[in-house]
C-alpha cells in the first residue's frame, strides 16, 4: 500500500519529501476539541446511567434489560472510540482502523465460539447421579 | 544494431519496484500506531479473560453469587470516577495542545487522583468480598471475576505511575515534542481501560445482577 502510494508521488520530486511528512502529521494524530471531548463526556454519562438505572430499578424484564444494556454498552464503546480515543478512517492512514477491525473479528470469533462451545458442553454433559444416592 | 537500442531503452525505462528516495523518519512517527497496535494486542487479553467469565460466571460451586456480592451503587460510583478521570485527561491533552505546561500538569493530577479514587474503592470492594468468604478460591465464578476485574485494575495502576512519571518528565523538560508524544500515548491507554471498563460493568456487575 505505502509503495505505491511512493511510486504514484515520485514524480513530484522535491515537494514529496514535505508533503510526507505533512501527511503524518495533519492526521497521524487527530486531535478532539472542548467541545467534541465534551459531547462525548456527556453521552457515556447518559447511556452509562440508562443500563444501571435499568438494572436497579428492574423496570423491563431481565432478558429485555439483558439485550437492552448489552446494546447501550456496545453503542458507548463506539461513542468513546470516536470522541476520546479519536478513532476514523483516516488516523495513521487507516491502518488504525484495520488493525481495530481485525481486532474486533478476532474477539468476536474468541468470544461467540468460546460461549458457544462451552454452552452446548455444558447441556450436553452426562448428568451427574446424586452422590448421595451411590452405594 | 536494432537490439543494442531495445536494450538501451530498456534499461532507460527500467520499471522501479522499490522506492527510490528514502524518505525520512522522523523519531517517534510511527510510535502512536505501534502503540494502538499494542493496545489491539491487549484487547485480545481482555478478550480471553472476558470468554472465561462468560463460561465460568454461572459456576458458584454453592458459594455466594453476584447478586448477594455486588453492591450496585457501589460500581455506579466507581464507574463515574473512570469516566471523570477520561474526561480531565480529556482537559489535560487540549491544554497540552496549547502548549500550557502548568495546565497540564493540574488535569494530569485530578486524572491520577479520580484514578487512585477507582483503585481505592475496587480495593476495598476486593477486600470486602474476601473477608466475607467470597475470595477467588471460593468458586470458579470468582476465580474468573477477580482474574478479569484484577487484570483491569492492574492496568489502571501501571497507568497512574505512567501518569505520575510523565508529570516528572514535564516538570524536568517541559513539552517538549518527546513528552507529547508519551501524553499521547498514555491518553490512548487511558481512554482505552475506560472501554474496557464498559465492558466490565455492562458483561460482569449488571449481567451478573441479572442472573
Amino acid at each position: 500500500m505505502s509503495t505505491h502510494a511512493h511510486t504514484s508521488h515520485a514524480p513530484a520530486g522535491h515537494g514529496h519529501g514535505h508533503d510526507h511528512g505533512g501527511h503524518h502529521h495533519d492526521d497521524g494524530h487527530a486531535h478532539g476539541t472542548f467541545r467534541s471531548y465534551m459531547i462525548g463526556f456527556v453521552l457515556s454519562v447518559i447511556l452509562t446511567a440508562i443500563p444501571f438505572w435499568l438494572v436497579m430499578t428492574g423496570k423491563l424484564d431481565n432478558t429485555q434489560t439483558a439485550l437492552a444494556i448489552m446494546a447501550l454498552a456496545v453503542v458507548q464503546i463506539v461513542v468513546h472510540m470516536i470522541y476520546f480515543l479519536h478513532m476514523n478512517g483516516r488516523v495513521e492512514g487507516g491502518w488504525s482502523m484495520l488493525a481495530m477491525i481485525f481486532t474486533i473479528i478476532v474477539v468476536v470469533i474468541c468470544l461467540a465460539g468460546s460461549l458457544w462451545v462451552m454452552y452446548h458442553l455444558n447441556t450436553n454433559m452426562m448428568p451427574m447421579p446424586d452422590p448421595s444416592q451411590l452405594p | 544494431m536494432t537490439m543494442t537500442m531495445t536494450a538501451a531503452e530498456r534499461t532507460e525505462e527500467t520499471p522501479v519496484f522499490h522506492v527510490v528516495d528514502e524518505h525520512e523518519h522522523p523519531e517517534g512517527h510511527s510510535t502512536l500506531l505501534g502503540f494502538w497496535i499494542y493496545l489491539m494486542s491487549d484487547c485480545l487479553i481482555f478478550a480471553i479473560l472476558f470468554a472465561t467469565y462468560g463460561v465460568l460466571g454461572g459456576s458458584f460451586a454453592g458459594g455466594p453469587t453476584p447478586k448477594e456480592l455486588f453492591d450496585l451503587p457501589l460500581v455506579a460510583v466507581n464507574t463515574s470516577m473512570l469516566l471523570f478521570s477520561s474526561i480531565t485527561y480529556g482537559f489535560a491533552m487540549l491544554t497540552m495542545e496549547k502548549g500550557q505546561a502548568r495546565q497540564t500538569q493540574i488535569w494530569l493530577a485530578i486524572t491520577g487522583l479520580f484514578g487512585l479514587a477507582f483503585l481505592g474503592i475496587e480495593l476495598f470492594e476486593f477486600a470486602h468480598m474476601i473477608h466475607e468468604g467470597a475470595g477467588p478460591q471460593r468458586s470458579a465464578f470468582l476465580s474468573s471475576f477477580f482474574t478479569l476485574v484484577g487484570t483491569h485494575g492492574l492496568h489502571v495502576t501501571f497507568g497512574t505511575v505512567w501518569l505520575v512519571t510523565l508529570m516528572v518528565q514535564v516538570q524536568k523538560h517541559g513539552l517538549i515534542p518527546a513528552n507529547k508524544r508519551r501524553l499521547t500515548c498514555l491518553s490512548m491507554f487511558w481512554h482505552f481501560l475506560d472501554v474496557i471498563w464498559i465492558g466490565v460493568f455492562t458483561f460482569v456487575y449488571l449481567m451478573g445482577t441479572l442472573r
